[in-house]
C-alpha cells in the first residue's frame, strides 16, 4: 500500500472559485494542491474546429437532468476557458431578495455596498474593462438598435477580454486561440503556480473522508485524457482543510457521496440549485427592416447578416433590473451568441405548423442562420433545482467520450419562474417584432428540458441553517475546514451573468480560510495583492478583514 | 437505412437518386443525411455507434405500431420507418421525442446527433467540411476562415453608439 500524500490546502477544481483560492492560498506561505478532473490546454490548443474531440468537446460539459440541462466547463481554468467574459455586478435589489422562503437569502453581512471592494479586487486581477460602442459587435449592434428604437435604454457589457487581441472570431466556447479573453490561464492560475500551487489535471475527486488530526483524505479517479468514461488509476491526498470549487453542479455532488463517511450533510447540499432563471429567444432579423428601420449599414451594401461575427455577448438591457418591481418580473437581456449545435437545436419556428425544432420548416430557419439574433434572458428563478442520489463517478453517467453526460438534477419550474420566463419573452418579442424587424420565438424547454450556462446555489450560503448549506464565510456547516467557494455557493438567480459575483464571493472567502489554516498550524498570511502585483484593490478590502477572521 | 430515415426527418433533405428510399426528398439541398449523419453516429466518440442496430430495431417496431393504428400498408422491401410517408415518419419522431414517451431521452440523442451532423459536420474537421462544400454549412452560410485555418472578422461593428445607457449604470460599467 503506497503512503497517501499530503497538503495544507486541497482544492477540488481550477475554476473562479479554486484558482482565486489557489492563488491567495499559495501566496500566502500554504502548500496548494488543486485537482481539476478536466484537460490543461493553453491557447495553441484552442481550436477552431468542430470536431468531436477538438478542443470544445475536451474543454466543455454538457449534463442533460431531469428538466434541466447543465452548461459549464471541464478544464484548468473552469468556466472561465469557456464563457464569454460578460463580468457585470448584480444589481443591488438580487441581495436582498426573499424567493420562497420568506426573508432575506443572502446573509446579512453581504450586500452590494459590502460586496463591491471584492468585486473590485476581480476587476483589477483578471482585468475587466468596459466596452464602447467601438468595441460593440454587429449582433450588439443590431440589438441596441432594436432597443432604443421600442424605447429602451442598451449597455455595452463590461468584459475580461483584451480588445487589442480580439478577433471577433466567436469560438470563445472553444476556448481563446488568441488570449484575448482573459481567462484565468492569464492571472490567477499562472501566479498561483508561481508560489509553488500544484494543479493535477485529468484528477476527478470522488469523496471526502476524515483523517486522525481533524483534516480530510480526498479519493480522486485519474480520468483518461481522451475518453473520460475511463478511469486509468485512483488515489488519496490529505489536507488540512478543503475547498470544494467543482461547480454548482458537481460540488454537491462530492458531498453526497461522502455522507457515507463524514455523515450527515447539511440539508440544503444539493438543493435550492438555480439556472439563473435562464432563457434564450432566437429572432431572424429581416434585413431590408433592419436597414429602414434602424439605419444599419455594414458598408458590404448588408445590414446585418453577421451572426456568427463576433464575441459572445456585448450589449445588455437592463430596464427590467428595477428593485421596485416585484421578484420574478425582474429580469436582464443581453444580446448572444452560441455556435451551431448548441446553438441551433433547440431554436424553434415561429408560427411552424408542423414540428417547430427539427424537420421541413426548421432547415428553412437553419438556412437564415446568419440573420439570426439570439437573445439571453436571467430571471429570477425560485432555487426549484434538487440532486437526486450520486452517479457512481463524478457527477453524470458519462454518455460519450467527451462533453455528453446524464446528471441526476431534477428541476420543475414554478409558477413564479415561468411567470418571469412569459414576461421577459414578451418584452424581447415587443422589442424585435416591433415593426416588423424580426420574427422570435424562445428555445423550446421539451427537448432537453431547461437549460443553463451559470448553474447556482446548490450548496449555498445564508445566515438560516435550514436553508444554506454554509455559513457567511462560506465553511460547510458541521463539517469544519471545508469550505465551498463556486457558485453552488451563491443563493440564488442574479439577474445577470454570474461569474464575477461568484469570483467577488471566493475573495472574501480568503480570509477566513486563512484564519482557519492558522489555527490547524499552517503558516500562512493573508494580504497578496493583485496577479500582478497592484494592489488598489487589497487597499479597499482592509476595512472589511476583521469581521471576516472573527472567532 | 432505418437510421438515415430518422435523420432525414430531422433534417430533410433531397434524394441522392431516383430510387432514394432513405431520403424523402422533402426539402430541397442536401440534409442530414448528405451532410454526414450515420458516418457521425458510427463515432465511436458519441456513445451511441455501438447501439445503432438497437436504434434500428425499435424505430421500426415503432413504425408498425403507428403504420397499424393509422391503417397504413407498408411495403415489406424496406424497412418499415422507410416504408412511412415523410409526414407518418415525422408523426412518429414527434411522438418518440414528446413529453409523453418513457424513453425520450434516448431518441432526443438520436436527434440531436442528426442535428449536429448537419449544423456543425462534428464528425470532419470544420476545415475540411468548408473546403468540401458540407450541405449543412453552406446551407447556414458559415463564413471561412483565413488561411491559417482560424476566423478573424477585421470588420465587426457599425461602430457608433446605437443606444443610451441606462440611466443607473455606474461608474464601472455595471447595474446599479
Amino acid at each position: 500500500m503506497s503512503s497517501t500524500e499530503s497538503t495544507d490546502v486541497l482544492i477540488v477544481g481550477s475554476g473562479f472559485g479554486g484558482a482565486i483560492a489557489a492563488y491567495h492560498l499559495a501566496a500566502g506561505g500554504a502548500k496548494v494542491t488543486v485537482l481539476e478532473r478536466g484537460p490543461w490546454l493553453e491557447a495553441d490548443d484552442f481550436d477552431h474546429d468542430f470536431l468531436l474531440g477538438s478542443s470544445y468537446t475536451r474543454i466543455f460539459d454538457f449534463v442533460v437532468g431531469d428538466g434541466m440541462s447543465l452548461l459549464g466547463g471541464n478544464c484548468v481554468g473552469g468556466g472561465s476557458v469557456v464563457y464569454f467574459a460578460a463580468m457585470p455586478r448584480a444589481p443591488r435589489f438580487a441581495f436582498e431578495r426573499k424567493g420562497s422562503i420568506g426573508r432575506r437569502m443572502w446573509p446579512s453581512a453581504i450586500t452590494r455596498d459590502s460586496l463591491d471592494p471584492w468585486y473590485d479586487r476581480v476587476v483589477e486581477a483578471l482585468p475587466i474593462t468596459q466596452q464602447d460602442w467601438n468595441d460593440v459587435t454587429y449582433s450588439g449592434g443590431l440589438f441596441a438598435a432594436a432597443c432604443d428604437h421600442a424605447g429602451r435604454t442598451a449597455n455595452p457589457v463590461p468584459a475580461a477580454i483584451d480588445r487589442a487581441k480580439c478577433t471577433n472570431c466567436n469560438w470563445m466556447m472553444a476556448g481563446c486561440r488568441f488570449d484575448a479573453k482573459r481567462s484565468l490561464l492569464l492571472n490567477y492560475l499562472p501566479a498561483a503556480l508561481a508560489h509553488g500551487a500544484e494543479i493535477r489535471p485529468l484528477h476527478e475527486v470522488q469523496h471526502l473522508s476524515r483523517t486522525d488530526d481533524g483534516g480530510y483524505r480526498v479519493h480522486y479517479n485519474v480520468i483518461d485524457d481522451t475518453d473520460y468514461r475511463v478511469h486509468v488509476g485512483n488515489g488519496t491526498i490529505d489536507a488540512k482543510i478543503v475547498i470544494l470549487a467543482a461547480g454548482a453542479g458537481a460540488t454537491p455532488v462530492i458531498l453526497q457521496r461522502s455522507e457515507a463517511t463524514l455523515g450527515a450533510m447539511p440539508h440544503a447540499v444539493g438543493r435550492y440549485f438555480s439556472g439563473n432563471g435562464e432563457r434564450l429567444n432566437t429572432a431572424v432579423v429581416n434585413e431590408d427592416r433592419a436597414r429602414e428601420l434602424l439605419g444599419l449599414k455594414r458598408g458590404d451594401g448588408q445590414a446585418f447578416r453577421a451572426n456568427q461575427i463576433g464575441k459572445g455577448p456585448v450589449v445588455a438591457s437592463w430596464d427590467n433590473l428595477d428593485g421596485d418591481l416585484p421578484e420574478h418580473s425582474r429580469f436582464s437581456l443581453e444580446q448572444l451568441y452560441f455556435p451551431p449545435g448548441f446553438g441551433t437545436i433547440l431554436a424553434q419556428v415561429p408560427d411552424a405548423t408542423g414540428p417547430s425544432w427539427f424537420g421541413v420548416e426548421k432547415k428553412e430557419l437553419v438556412r437564415q442562420w446568419q440573420s439570426w439574433l439570439t437573445v439571453f434572458t436571467m430571471v429570477e428563478d425560485d432555487n426549484e433545482g434538487v440532486f437526486g442520489p450520486p452517479p457512481a463517478t463524478g457527477n453524470a453517467a458519462r454518455i460519450s467520450q467527451q462533453m455528453l453526460g446524464r446528471g441526476t438534477i431534477r428541476y420543475r419550474p414554478s409558477a413564479n419562474t415561468l411567470r418571469g420566463w412569459a414576461e421577459s419573452d414578451a418584452v424581447v418579442k415587443d422589442i424585435l417584432e416591433r415593426d416588423g424587424l424580426a420574427r422570435v420565438m424562445p428555445w423550446t424547454n421539451d427537448v432537453v428540458g431547461a437549460y443553463t450556462v451559470h448553474p447556482l446555489a446548490s450548496c449555498r450560503i445564508g445566515d438560516d441553517p435550514q436553508t444554506s448549506a454554509l455559513d457567511d464565510r462560506q465553511e460547510l456547516r458541521n463539517h469544519p475546514g471545508i469550505f465551498v467557494t463556486d457558485g453552488s455557493a451563491v443563493p440564488a438567480a442574479l439577474t445577470v451573468n454570474p461569474a464575477l459575483t461568484i469570483s467577488a464571493l471566493a475573495e472574501r472567502a480568503i480570509p477566513g480560510i486563512v484564519k482557519t489554516l492558522q489555527e490547524r498550524g499552517v503558516k500562512v498570511t493573508y494580504g497578496a495583492p493583485s496577479p500582478d502585483g497592484s494592489t488598489s484593490g487589497r487597499r479597499g478590502v482592509r476595512s472589511q478583514l476583521r469581521d471576516l477572521v472573527r472567532e | 437505412m432505418t437510421l438515415e430515415a430518422f435523420a432525414d426527418t430531422i433534417v430533410p433533405g433531397e434524394k441522392r437518386s431516383p430510387d432514394d428510399r432513405a431520403v424523402a426528398g422533402a426539402s430541397p439541398g442536401g440534409g442530414a443525411v448528405a451532410a454526414g449523419a450515420i458516418e457521425l453516429l458510427e463515432t465511436p466518440a458519441t456513445g451511441v455507434s455501438t447501439v445503432l442496430d438497437d436504434y434500428a430495431r425499435m424505430l421500426n417496431e415503432h413504425a408498425r405500431t403507428h403504420a397499424t393504428e393509422h391503417g397504413l400498408g407498408l411495403d415489406e422491401t424496406v424497412p418499415p420507418f422507410v416504408a412511412l410517408p415523410f409526414e407518418d415518419r415525422t408523426a412518429v419522431v414527434r411522438k418518440l421525442t414528446g413529453q409523453d414517451q418513457e424513453d425520450r431521452e434516448l431518441w432526443v440523442l438520436l436527434a440531436l446527433f442528426s442535428n449536429m451532423a448537419f449544423d456543425t459536420a462534428a464528425h470532419m474537421h470544420t476545415a475540411d467540411a468548408m473546403a468540401a462544400g458540407h450541405p449543412g454549412l453552406v446551407t447556414m452560410g458559415f463564413m471561412k476562415a483565413d488561411d491559417d485555418g482560424l476566423w478573424r472578422f477585421p470588420d465587426f461593428s457599425y461602430g457608433r453608439r446605437l443606444a443610451d445607457p441606462h440611466p443607473d449604470t455606474t461608474p464601472t460599467g455595471s447595474p446599479a
